[in-house]
């Protein structure tokens, strides 16, 4: 009725507004160090900018080190992407479609390393597979990996998996088809877009995660592990912060992709109000 | 138990999960051609036995035969049936097209041949032009019909459909059930259709096998299940039904002799089970009579006070107290004058009457 109500209101947007930026800011702005710097002509860190270069990028090809780690990086991104993928549809299945003892204490173990911190983990699978007597490898950080990113498979999944209507399987098998085609016609289409998504992201998991890598890599180093050990050699500073830049955007895109991948899945499946 | 006319022969079928018997002992005979409901309050196990003939479920126990083939070992893609189901399963991904074609594939027809076919079926459900359409665009009652095609386009033997009308409102269900009597009329395939709803199960059905806990309690045409119910619960759960405790008091040629609370002294006709002191005396709420005075002729009657009454237009709902008798008794009467019954206000003393045909003997 009077003024003041709406004032209140105005001022909280207001407080809401702001607090919305700071956060934002908090979130991003050292994000953004990264690629300012990375175009800056100093192989110093520090204010203010010099001239604008694109040579730290150009250097960057120039270093064979670091297309090996990148090489090592992808081989074990993707095979902790498709083997996550994997064991998480399996959980995601068993966790949707049937029903068994201790369903719900399987499911907490499965999901656990979510919060289990990551140095803990790098230390108890390093001391495992020295007591095993493996050598450190790519191997031994694949397996680390696919341990780190089967929860996030799952999670991914699940979504996928709950929205599922099994009778549709059934739906299949009545009008004639096999299993396999049930799977193949019905099943995987409806799926697919959960796990394309998955596969993303536990990519971008691996791809970047250094941790467990640096606890379990051998002569072999994974990107992350390399950029840090020229963290060492204060000249290649603007060089890491350049490849630094590119891994941003590349991530950053690999995510957009997944998650519109899952919307883009989910909607079809949105059944009208009858 | 062999029947020489079944085409789907339920053979002493039980079926158990874990603990719960969904299915207990359940020998029916669906006959070709018939449209047959299985009718029963939720939970008494209509799905699973109609999961059975469809194969999703095997039966703990017992045989199910389909046009004289023991269908135990055969598995559900296998089998003569397609199946409505009660949410449609209509597949999000595909188009309406793609959907009703999607059990023809094995069938190798040739493009032309295909299309032909789908183009038949859209036409039959009144869907010509939304073949191109998402499936998941379409409303209630055009999934329904989608569902269906997808299914008949096949030619199956039997087509199960589970309450396939549950979610769509009353006009639209009014419709989808004429739509599929004709349907089920020109094609000539036996229907097995799954509901809750009565009413529907009366209007629509051949016969009707009536369920409850597991069991079949009475199988039956709808005339006979309304008229002649055979037990209690069939007679509560088809309409509504006025029921009076009674004792047999012995036969006098055609008529069995009764005492029954609120009624007196009463004869009515023999029923066709054994008799043997308890009874319970059944009368439709349309074969009691109300009158001012006394009837005269050859009815019986009891005296009571009306409790209340409902005027409905065409017809009018009393209940009325009856000495002895704990319910009230419902009345319906048709309103066949203008201003019929205007003297029958709440307490006024009345006479309920009714012929000896009228009523129905039930175990006790
Ligand atoms: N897969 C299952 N596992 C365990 N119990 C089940 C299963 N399927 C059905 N039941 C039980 O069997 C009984 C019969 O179920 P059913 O689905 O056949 O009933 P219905 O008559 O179709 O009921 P509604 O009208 O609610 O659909 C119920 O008690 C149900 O809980
Ligand atoms: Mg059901």
């Amino acid at each position: 009725m009077s003024a003041q109500p709406q004032s209140r209101d105005t001022a909280a947007r207001r407080w809401r507004g702001g607090y919305a930026v700071l956060y934002l800011a908090f979130l991003y702005v050292p994000i953004l160090v990264l690629p300012v710097f990375s175009f800056n002509d100093s192989i110093f860190v520090s204010f203010p900018l010099k001239e604008f270069t694109t040579k730290w990028y150009a250097q960057l090809a120039g270093q064979p080190a670091l297309f090996d780690a990148l090489a090592n990086s992808l081989k074990v991104a993707i095979f902790s992407a498709v083997f996550s993928t994997l064991l998480g549809i399996f959980a995601a299945k068993a966790m949707t479609r049937y029903r068994f003892p201790l369903q719900r204490p399987a499911f907490a173990l499965v999901m656990l390393p979510l919060v289990i911190p990551e140095i803990i983990l790098g230390l108890s699978l390093l001391i495992m597979v020295n007591r095993i007597g493996l050598s450190l490898s790519l191997y031994t950080v694949s397996i680390g990996h696919v341990l780190l990113c089967v929860p996030f498979a799952v999670a991914v999944l699940l979504s996928r998996f709950e929205g599922f209507d099994r009778s549709l399987e059934e739906a299949s098998l009545d009008l004639g088809e096999s299993a396999w085609m049930t799977f193949w016609r019905v099943t995987f289409p409806i799926v697919f877009p959960g796990i394309v998504s998955s596969l993303l992201l536990t990519f971008t998991i691996s791809f970047d995660e250094f941790i467990i890598a640096f606890f379990l890599t051998g002569s072999e180093t994974t990107l992350p592990v390399h950029i840090w050990s020229q963290l060492r050699f204060p000249q290649r500073l603007p060089s890491v912060l350049a490849l630094g830049t590119l891994l941003l955007v590349a991530s950053t895109l690999l995510i957009i992709l997944a998650e519109w991948l899952r919307r883009r899945g989910i909607q079809p499946d949105k059944q009208p109000d009858m | 138990m062999a029947n020489s006319d079944a085409f789907i022969d339920i053979r002493a079928v039980s079926k158990r999960f874990g603990s719960v018997t969904a299915v207990d002992g359940v020998d029916l005979a669906i006959r070709q051609g018939e449209f047959f409901s299985l009718l029963g309050a939720s939970g008494c196990g209509k799905t699973t036995l109609l999961r059975m003939i469809a194969g999703f479920e095997m039966p703990t126990e017992g045989d199910i035969l389909i046009d004289g083939q023991v269908m135990t070992d055969v598995p559900a893609n296998r089998r003569p049936t397609n199946m409505v189901f009660q949410n449609y399963a209509i597949f999000p991904h595909l188009t309406v097209r793609d959907n009703i074609a999607y059990g023809l594939r094995k069938d190798g027809l040739p493009r032309a041949d295909l299309d032909r076919k789908v183009d038949a079926a859209l036409e039959m459900i009144k869907l010509s032009g939304y073949g191109a359409r998402r499936s998941t665009e379409l409303s209630g009652g055009q999934r329904q019909r989608v569902a269906l095609a997808r299914a008949l386009i096949k030619r199956p033997k039997v087509l199960l459909l589970d309450e396939p009308l549950g979610a769509l409102d009353k006009k639209l269900r009014e419709t989808m059930q004429l739509e599929l009597r004709q349907i089920q009329d020109e094609i000539g395939i036996t229907f097995v259709f799954v509901t809750h709803d009565q009413e529907e199960a009366l209007t629509m059905s051949c016969r009707v096998a009536v369920m409850a806990q597991g069991r079949v309690m009475q199988v039956a045409t709808p005339r006979e299940l309304y008229e002649t119910p055979n037990s209690r619960a069939v007679a509560s759960f088809i309409g509504t039904m006025n029921f009076f405790e009674a004792t047999t008091k012995g036969i006098e040629g055609e008529r069995l002799l009764l005492d029954a609370q609120g009624l007196g002294g009463i004869a009515a006709p023999v029923p066709g089970w054994q008799v043997n002191g308890k009874a319970v005396v059944a009368i439709r709420p349309e074969k009691l009579q109300l009158s001012l005075d006394r009837p005269q002729g050859e009815v019986s009657a009891a005296q009571g006070t009306i409790l209340n009454s409902t005027y409905l237009g065409d017809r009018s709902h009393f209940h009325v107290r009856l000495d002895g008798v704990e319910a009230p008794i419902a009345v319906s009467a048709q309103n066949v004058e203008r201003s019929m019954r205007d003297d029958l206000d709440d307490g006024t003393p009345v006479w309920l009457s009714w012929r000896d045909t009228a009523m129905v003997v039930l175990p006790g």
